[in-house]
């Protein structure tokens, strides 16, 4: 316990630990990956990595994972974005899925991916600014 | 020792300005900037360096699927080329994101010279980004070992 300056010892406070938010970030490329990690590290939450979707719905095997986001790169090896987040979704995956695209992705593709079972869809780069909307519609939520 | 801290704080303003004015960087790389802080402080370091080892991996690839003495694979390069195009937009290297997007043009058209043309343009794109961004954390490193602050610079 911290003391003043006049000797008296203070209180301890009751702390109220504030949940952070937990991410999971889902995409092939490492720069990207590191990306990512570092806009949700700057906006206070913490993240894992997957390099594919098939790792990403590995990752919920076991009913264990529990994230408040999951932010889904749409063309990937091994399963890519749709897949995999169909596959969450048949898992009873709640999370939110923010799938992110190119901006080369037509209409259609977007409109598929979105009906796979995603929340959002934000078109890449990401940024701050771009993500943090949605995040807070999620933490007030 | 002030007076020598402001004229590095210049030189580097001036160079960071060039770059974004000779279309080597755009905003994004603003973005990555800002992202950097205490609790990140090779932020910026850390993700150009898995870039320039993305562009060193990709650009081998394309180069051994363009080397096909049988019918070249353009899906196969097309699929590289996405990637770089993806990473290189991420950190704001906008040079080579736009010969990506040609590149990409160049896959689905099976235009094998115009290909290999581009590979070779991306190439010497990201070494010369790699050595400009160099040139840029050398300058970096000189201002805090001359006692200042490396400053924000403003493209606007």
């Amino acid at each position: 316990m911290a003391t003043t300056s006049t000797g008296d010892i203070e209180k301890t406070k009751s702390v109220e630990v504030k949940k952070k938010l937990n991410v999971l970030i889902v995409d092939d490329d490492p720069v990207i990956r590191k990306l990512h990690e570092i806009i949700i590290k700057s906006i206070g939450g913490i993240s894992q990595t997957a390099k594919n979707g098939e790792e990403a719905v590995n990752i919920h095997r076991d009913g264990n994972a529990s994230f408040d986001l999951i932010l889904m790169d749409k063309e990937m090896p091994e399963r890519d974005g749709l897949s995999a987040t169909k596959k969450l979704r048949e898992m009873k995956v709640t999370s939110m899925i923010i799938g992110v695209t190119t901006l080369a992705d037509n209409e259609e593709e977007r409109k598929a991916f979105m009906e796979a079972g995603l929340n959002h869809c934000l078109a890449k780069p990401l940024s701050k600014a771009k993500i943090l909307p949605l995040i807070n519609n999620l933490m007030d939520a | 020792m002030d007076a020598h801290v402001a004229q590095l704080q210049m030189q580097y303003r001036n160079y960071i300005l060039s770059l974004y004015q000779q279309g080597f960087l755009d905003d994004q790389f603003t973005e990555l900037k800002s992202l950097q802080d205490d609790g990140s402080p090779d932020f910026v370091a850390e993700v150009l360096s898995l870039f320039f080892d993305d562009c060193v991996k990709l650009v081998g690839n394309m180069a051994r699927a363009l080397d096909q003495t049988g019918t070249v694979d353009f899906c196969q390069v097309g699929a590289n080329v996405h990637q770089l195009k993806g990473s290189s937009s991420s950190v704001g290297a906008k040079r080579v994101k736009g010969l990506c997007i040609n590149f990409k043009e160049l896959c689905e058209a099976k235009n094998y010279e115009g290909c290999v043309r581009c590979l070779q343009q991306v190439d010497v794109e990201y070494k010369t980004l790699k050595a400009k961004l160099q040139d840029m954390f050398n300058l970096e490193k000189q201002i805090v070992q001359a006692g200042g602050i490396v400053p924000q610079v403003d493209i606007n």
